[in-house]
């Protein structure tokens, strides 16, 4: 019995972990990932994104996710309150090679995009208001939000002259 | 069946009724008595996987007992996602106690501690670990399109 009970203590505790964890990653804005939308080589029109003046917000979403329908209306209110910002859900099983190549690993994944079409943030998570407004401001910056932490290799391409700002 | 949605809450008390089992299943240990309760839990998991989550016990005692003392809830939730993570509780708990039945005595005490942690998550953070699973699932498998 007290090696159950030990078990049990540790799964609380592993479950605490992972929670916080988690909770934590929520909707929290990134820079972006290696890739053909961070070196802005992707034919967006090809998956039916028409890109917006300022930010197009790039929705990943499933059908077997809840978080995914809150994140849709929360960027959808952020479109349609601000001009030249649009917002387009695109379906996981009906894109998986384009999946593939962004390494979308979750739903929801948010795609935060410049006029040109580059990817300049990305969020996965349930995205809230206050997430949802910071990643705005980061794709007017066009350049990756101030908490993000580039991967290695980001410096490397053409995103080099957007500066992380202090 | 509703097309409209559930409450939201229902499948997080749910979980929350499920992990105490999934505990007791653990503070067994290997055993008859541990592997009935998980068989249990694996029936409800399967009664979830085939009429929603809303259509099991956990789901009945949530509409009868709690959902009365609560106010409506602030929007509704589609019901194939909690659907989809009680699929993931049916196959973990099931292969416990399908390895439990061939003699495997440890197996039920190990998949009631993974389904554990995943329902602990779900009720107390609203994290659904099979949702998000599903696209690293999807992924393993060859694209049909796209």
């Amino acid at each position: 019995m007290t090696v159950q009970l030990a078990t049990l203590g540790a799964l609380l505790v592993l479950t605490a972990a992972i929670g916080l964890w988690w909770s934590a990653r929520q909707g929290a804005v990134r820079a972006p990932a290696r890739g053909a939308a961070a070196e802005g080589g992707l034919d967006w029109a090809e998956y039916g994104v028409a890109l917006g003046s300022r930010t197009t917000f790039v929705q990943f979403s499933a059908e077997v996710c809840a978080p995914c329908r809150a994140t849709a209306r929360v960027l959808g209110e952020l479109a349609s309150a601000h001009p030249g910002v649009t917002h387009r859900e695109l379906d996981v099983d009906e894109n998986l090679g384009l999946v593939r190549e962004l390494s979308v690993l979750r739903t929801p994944t948010v795609l935060v995009l410049d006029p040109s079409g580059r990817e300049v943030a990305r969020l996965s998570g349930a995205v809230s208001r206050t997430q949802a407004r910071e990643a705005l401001a980061a794709g007017e910056r066009g350049a990756p939000a101030p908490h993000g932490v580039p991967e290695p290799g980001v410096a490397n391409h053409t995103v080099t002259n957007n500066e992380r700002r202090a | 069946m509703t097309t409209s949605g559930i409450d939201p809450r229902g499948p997080r008390f749910g979980a929350g009724v499920t992990a105490v089992l999934l505990a007791v299943v653990v503070l067994l240990g290997p055993g008859v008595p541990g592997l009935v309760v998980l068989t249990v839990v694996a029936l409800s998991f399967l009664l979830g996987t085939l009429r929603g989550a809303e259509g099991t016990w956990q789901g009945a005692l949530f509409k009868r007992l709690v959902r009365p003392r609560l106010a409506s809830p602030a929007e509704l939730e589609d019901r194939r996602p909690p659907r989809f993570a009680q699929g993931v509780g049916l196959v973990v708990t099931g292969v416990g106690v399908v390895l439990g039945l061939a003699g495997v005595a440890v197996a039920v005490p190990v998949a009631a501690a993974v389904a554990f942690v995943a329902a602990a998550l779900n009720a107390a953070v609203g994290l659904c670990l099979g949702c998000e699973m599903y696209l690293l699932l999807r992924r393993l498998r060859p694209a049909s399109a796209g």
